[in-house]
């Protein structure tokens, strides 16, 4: 197995047991874990705290039944499967939870959790041009800490999350190069692969993962880049699993050159800056600094044209959009991004990602045609 | 030189034999689908038509549902691109395809040169396909073929929705119970398929000429309500069930010319 293949396998390993990394991660360090719900939150106040962050983003192909209790079946796929994982204790383990609410799922979930974790629940302002903005959060952020510290019996400083930002800085800025090298090297990283890599990062320690995709982006640069004969596509949406789906992308040699989904990319999109201000400060204004997310308002609504743009840095011969089922603010930007490709002749093709489905013969069918198509 | 193209659907099998990319000198249809003995009697049938064998085709092109299942194909194309093909073949005026088959319901945008310019498929639900009209044949005590008819004597639209076969088919029970004509129900259903099918046409932009084809487009209840939906004529494709089969002899008949 080349050096490569090696991280990858590792990276893919956890990405698919997140349990188990978490029970790792508690016996070495003898700390916990804290959830982190979609889509942002202060992740680094967790990591200053010592304690795992770990993503929740649902699960794939469980059957949702006593979900059914609680949400109405056009409650978007991800939050049926975090509620059916909640009835099943799947989340009691968690130290935690981080819940924000920018959306109007989310906010209903947020006070219907059924699992034993303590939950704890903040807003971003939605208003975000304002400096008043930045004010709300940091109260919010405020909050979050002072929850944090008193469930997890751990004092916050603002040394510690000094030192969080900037291991989380780096891990976006490393993030963002992969995304580039994984453009590169579609052959060596495919869509399954560039899904792990993300996916991973969930799961782990930021500087851990900072380190293995340094060398995987180290090992992967020093192969010769090779032309490639498929097409490139940029995609959108909430997120894009399970590998199922992104094997078709291989089977039709489909390369995934850059991203705008919420699990991926826009966790990388905007770090925290360096500056005067405070850390908590510092931390709310990254989210006034977000664009091209469907749950940030952006009143010029610009997240055609920011793909759009991604289309031209990278060659991209289409963008498609992994239209998360039930996502209310998903579906209202689909419009009007669709009347913007169409106008400029940007190829494009939506697709529905629905984690409780395990056939994917509509959607091998709709990538198919698209292929043939361009 | 013969070329043939199957399309193995979710509730027919269909194979055209194209000689020299023309001429078609077999079209079979067996109404079971991908799965079943189906795809294996369609070629037989059209074996038999045409006295031809496998061992006389240059290049065999699958499509439909049971595209990646059937084995004996040369190559597998997506059952939007074939019927495209073949309906541009049919008619080159063509710009707005709406294909109705068993199980999905597909708008396809094309170009003057029968190139796809964009195209809609059914979100994972029977509403609005064949399928839905099947249960609502047997609710209502009547067969596929006779629904059409049954439209025609319609004095009004009873409304059924068009958001789920499982809903809809309570409405049609209730419509009944409450002593609505069953004409009226029909004429309802067909409205509910066509508002559906329109909703993806209207998504990927509507042009004129507008086709109807696949298996639904045989019924003229369903073609009529899609033309009072669209408020524009629909040309009905000969031989609606075999557009995509042709398409994909079509595409073999070009693959077998670069060979």
């Amino acid at each position: 197995m080349s050096k490569v293949e090696a991280i990858l396998s590792q990276l893919k390993d956890i990405a698919a047991n997140p349990k188990k990394a978490m029970d790792d991660y508690k016996a070495e360090t003898g700390k916990g874990a804290v959830g982190v719900m979609p889509i942002y939150a202060p992740e680094e106040m967790i990591h200053a705290a010592g304690y795992l962050p770990m993503g929740i983003w649902g699960a794939q192909g469980k059957t949702i039944s006593q979900a059914r209790t609680y949400l109405p079946p056009f409650a978007c796929s991800i939050m049926q499967q975090v509620m059916e994982l909640q009835c099943e204790g799947a989340y009691d383990d968690l130290a935690a939870v981080l819940f924000s609410v920018p959306c109007d799922t989310l906010k209903c979930l947020s006070q219907k959790w059924k699992g034993t974790s303590p939950v704890i629940v903040f807003t971003h302002p939605q208003n975000r041009g304002l400096e008043a903005a930045n004010t709300f959060l940091v109260k919010e952020y405020e909050l979050v800490k002072a929850q944090l510290e008193h469930y997890l019996e751990v004092k916050i400083t603002n040394a510690d999350l000094e030192r969080s930002i900037a291991i989380y800085n780096e891990n976006r800025a490393v993030m963002r190069e992969f995304v580039k090298v994984a453009a590169d090297y579609p052959q060596v990283i495919d869509a399954v692969s560039r899904h792990a890599v993300f996916k991973a990062r969930q799961f782990m320690l930021k500087e851990k993962h900072t380190e293995l995709v340094k060398e995987l982006i180290a090992e992967v640069k020093a192969m010769p880049v090779q032309p490639w004969t498929g097409k490139k596509v940029i995609v959108t949406g909430i997120l894009l699993e399970p590998n199922e789906l992104l094997e078709i992308f291989n089977e039709f040699g489909l390369a995934i050159v850059d991203d705008d989904l919420a699990q991926e990319s826009r966790q990388i999109r905007v770090d925290v800056l360096d500056g005067e201000e405070g850390p908590l400060y510092r931390m709310a204004k990254a989210w006034q600094q977000m664009y091209g997310c469907s749950v940030a308002t952006d009143t010029k609504k610009g997240r055609g044209k920011m793909l759009m743009n991604k289309m031209a840095q990278t060659g991209a011969d289409a963008v498609i959009i992994a239209q998360m089922k039930f996502c209310d603010p998903e579906e209202w930007d689909y419009p009007v991004m669709y009347r913007e490709f169409e106008e400029k002749g940007v190829k494009n093709l939506m697709i529905e990602v629905d984690q409780e489905v395990t056939s994917f013969e509509q959607v091998k069918t709709r990538l198919q045609s698209f292929v043939e198509m361009m | 030189m013969y070329t043939m193209g199957i399309d193995v659907g979710s509730a027919s099998s269909k194979v055209v034999i194209l000689k020299d990319g023309k001429d078609v000198v077999a079209a079979e249809v067996v109404q079971v689908g991908t799965g079943s003995s189906g795809p294996q009697r369609a070629l037989e049938q059209a074996f038999k038509v045409s006295g031809l064998t496998r061992e006389d085709m240059s290049f065999v092109v699958a499509t439909g549902y049971g595209r990646f299942a059937f084995e004996g194909a040369d190559k597998q194309i997506s059952e939007i691109s074939c019927h495209a093909k073949g309906i541009y073949h049919l008619v080159p005026t063509a710009r707005t395809i709406i294909d109705i088959g068993g199980q999905d319901a597909k708008a396809i945008r094309l170009d003057d040169k029968g190139g796809i310019k964009q195209f809609f498929m059914n979100d994972k639900c029977a509403a609005g396909t064949g399928r839905f009209l099947e249960v609502m044949a047997r609710v209502l005590e009547t067969t596929l073929d006779d629904m059409a008819e049954l439209d025609a004597q319609a004095t009004d639209t009873a409304p059924i929705s068009s958001t789920c076969t499982v809903f809809a088919e309570s409405e049609v029970i209730s419509q009944l119970s409450s002593g609505e004509s069953r004409n009226n129900i029909i004429k309802g259903v067909h409205l509910s398929v066509a508002s559906r099918a329109c909703g993806l046409a209207y998504r990927g932009g509507l042009e004129k000429d507008v086709v109807m084809t696949g298996g639904v487009a045989r019924n003229a209840g369903v073609v009529r309500a899609v033309a009072s939906v669209l408020k524009t004529d629909v040309i009905v494709a000969p031989n609606p069930q075999t557009t995509g089969a042709l398409g994909a002899a079509l595409f073999a008949y070009e693959a077998a010319q670069k060979k």
